[in-house]
């Protein structure tokens, strides 16, 4: 298998630890993988804007980057959906529509290809999941509860096999968490509500660490918590799946 | 004013949003458990948004066959091309009929159309009787939400704008007093009524008749006391068999307010003797949308207001916010369809989370449509010309790797070397009003990759 990691644009500069773990993840799974040096973005935030037209160029960037490759294994739920949804405004030439299918999620890649349901790690904390709306209900990674009462998912089914964890249950079990790309800017007082509304749901109910499978959510988390100065840690899934240390 | 400037000053009284936010969320977990306790409830969905996929298909033929079956049942039925020519129809029955006084029940449209003015312009006194209606008109606002148009007050707000306008005691605020107080009050208008005006919910083909769902019964102690009966209506409200009414009375009622169904669903299908009905039948932009490929499933919308419900936006910015008839998602679908530039902050108060398209009972994907109108304002003139710039330099500095890296490099060093007073300015980065920035790592990942591997 040719697998291609790729590191989101704002993963890349702010958080490497995020990139590292998910390729030391990736080869203790026993996979070969490979960095393109080429990769910027997948786009999204121009065409999140409003400016689609703009980011063919970097549509057509990606696809060139990407091609050739068996997967492409990303630690984020938003941008995979972001090139699997949105890629078609470009021609749907072979080599667009194989990247398109390829791209894939990091933890749909580890429990729906690998097939793997348990790793080695033992995590003794406290842990509240952030389900992201485009792994959830764009990805289909997670049940959604405007469909049914059962939370399950595959980021939950990870979690749950992990020796010593002790999963948060939330009141509001995936409500978003007002990141929305350049809605966290152009909208900034309802994301930010939004934002303290969902870390105050991790702090009732006793969350320790607070993790998720989309680093740009968990950015926006992250800069709730340390502003408001709080005992809690976000750390990426990948990097609990790791064995990393709190 | 934008919605996210007027949604900054909704979130300035931080325990009223919260009280907003947790209110409606109360209203969406009603609805889920009565969504999960009907194992066919998706397929009710699925029904539902196929019924009107196929009514919108063939619209004309089921509006016609509506109304030769409302002639022959001994209805008066009208077209109004938009909202002025709806107003004056309205307008020339109630002149006919020499009505000085009418009683208005569940009717959105007769909001969108701006009814009330227009009649009180020509001496016709209009008193809306739906108890959340009666409120935000005695405080002469707008409805914030299509199904609940007071939600966003208190009942200490109530009880003040009761005590002004109803003589209730100072202070009162026991809901059911309150409720009394305007029982009394309207009974009175009821009685002296001329003509009653309400809204449909569903016109049906194949009978003629409208159905009109309501959980106070206004609309059927106006129409039963007075003379006329004028029912205004959307031209998407038509399905087209008896039949198929079920389908949808099952799925409002759950999604709306989380009951099985309303109190009431009447059905109005002929005058009473000595009486007259009439039906209006309006478009207002409705054919426009109806031919946007990409937007005009979006009139398939049944008015539950489930999709503001769920919104984690609108829960904390209140209907006033969106500065249009139809507030929240559904709202910032339909409104750039009449004017794009006015409306055009609308499709981005949203994060696209995709909660109301999950819960839509007819299935609108409602995220999608934001995307696409997204798209549309960003072409159009709406934005101004210093985003688009910025977005065609974006666009040169994500598609090279190397203008990529070294702009990278540049932001990190700038936040780490500026001092924190700059990087956190609260008026030049609106992300720092109330979050940190990251902590800007030693290196990129690109970086530590030369380096390591
Ligand atoms: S768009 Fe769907 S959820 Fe929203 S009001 Fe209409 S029918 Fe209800």
């Amino acid at each position: 298998m040719k697998i291609a990691l790729f590191v989101p644009c704002y993963v890349d500069q702010f958080y490497p630890n995020v990139g590292i773990a998910t390729l030391q993840l990736l080869e203790k799974l026993g996979v070969e993988v490979d960095f393109p040096m080429e990769q910027t973005c997948c786009g999204q935030p121009m065409a999140n804007t409003g400016f689609e037209k703009d980011s063919i160029p970097v549509y057509n960037h990606f696809v060139k980057t990407f091609t050739g490759y068996d997967y492409i294994v990303t630690p984020s739920g938003s941008c995979a959906y972001h090139v699997k949804k949105h890629y078609n405004i470009i021609e749907q030439t072979t080599a667009v529509k194989e990247v398109r299918s390829k791209t894939i999620e990091l933890v749909s890649f580890i429990t729906d290809v690998l097939k793997v349901k348990e790793l080695p790690v033992t995590f003794p904390y406290k842990v509240g999941l952030h389900v992201s709306c485009h792994g959830q209900r764009g990805l289909k990674n997670a049940t959604a509860s405007e469909i049914t009462p059962d939370h399950d998912g595959l980021v939950l089914s990870l979690l749950k096999n992990i020796k010593g964890i002790d999963l948060t249950v939330l009141n509001r079990n995936d409500e978003c968490c007002g990141f929305g790309g350049s809605f966290c800017v152009s909208e900034e007082a309802v994301s930010a509500k939004m934002g303290i509304d969902r870390v105050n749901d991790h702090v009732k109910n006793g969350t320790q660490v607070l993790t998720g499978a989309d680093m740009s959510c968990l950015m926006h988390l992250e800069g709730i918590v340390r502003r408001e100065k709080l005992a809690m840690k976000v750390m990426h899934i990948a990097e609990i799946l790791n064995g990393n240390k709190v | 004013m934008s919605h996210s400037k007027k949604a900054s000053i909704f979130n300035k009284d931080i325990e009223r949003t919260t009280w907003h936010d947790e209110t409606l969320w109360f209203v969406r977990q009603k609805r889920d458990k009565m969504a999960y306790v009907i194992p066919e409830f998706q397929q009710l969905r699925d029904l539902a948004s196929q019924i009107k996929e196929h009514t919108l298909s063939q619209l004309d033929e089921y509006l016609l066959e509506f109304e030769r079956n409302a002639l022959k049942n001994g209805v008066h039925v009208h077209w109004a091309a938009d909202a002025k020519e709806h107003n004056e129809i309205v307008l020339k029955i109630l002149k006919k009929h020499k009505a000085k006084k009418i009683v208005k029940s569940k009717s959105m449209l007769t909001e969108e159309c701006h009814l009330n003015p227009f009649l009180q312009q020509h001496a016709i006194k209009v008193v809306d009787t739906d108890l959340g209606e009666r409120i935000i008109q005695l405080r002469d606002e707008a409805p914030s939400h299509i199904v609940l148009p007071a939600i966003h007050l208190k009942k200490e707000d109530v009880g003040e704008t009761f005590h002004q306008h109803l003589n209730t005691p100072k202070g009162e605020k026991d809901p059911q007093r309150l409720t009394e107080a305007a029982r009394q009050h309207l009974r009175e208008k009821f009685v002296q009524a001329d003509a009653a005006l309400t809204g449909v919910n569903f016109a049906i083909a194949e009978t003629g008749s409208v159905v009109v769902c309501t959980n106070e019964g206004n609309a059927d102690l106006g129409v039963n006391l007075a003379k006329v009966h004028i029912a205004c209506m959307g031209f998407e409200k038509i399905i087209p068999r008896f039949n198929d009414l079920s389908v949808f009375t099952r799925l409002l009622a759950r999604s709306a307010t989380g009951q099985p169904i309303t109190t009431y669903t009447s059905h109005f299908t002929k005058p009473r003797p000595g009486a007259e009905m009439h039906v209006v039948i309006v478009d207002n932009g409705r054919t426009q949308q109806l031919g946007r490929e990409d937007f005009y499933n979006s009139l398939k919308c049944i008015r539950c207001g489930a999709c503001m419900n769920t919104c984690p936006v609108y829960r904390r910015s209140g209907g006033h916010s969106y500065n249009f008839t139809v507030p929240g998602p559904i709202g910032s679908i339909l409104s750039p369809n009449l004017d794009l530039k006015k409306h055009s902050s609308l499709p981005f108060a949203s994060t696209l989370c995709g909660s109301c398209t999950e819960v839509c009972p007819v299935k609108i994907d409602i995220h999608v449509q934001l995307y696409k109108w997204r798209q549309q304002i960003g072409e159009s003139n709406a934005l101004p010309m210093s985003k688009k710039l910025s977005m065609k330099v974006m666009s040169k500095v994500l598609a090279s790797s190397k203008l990529f890296s070294f702009s990278g490099k540049m932001g990190r060093t700038m936040i780490k070397w500026l001092p924190y007073s700059m990087t956190h300015n609260k008026s030049v980065n609106p992300w720092a009003k109330a979050r940190e920035l990251p902590e800007v790592p030693e290196h990129s990942f690109r970086e530590w990759y030369k380096q390591n591997k």
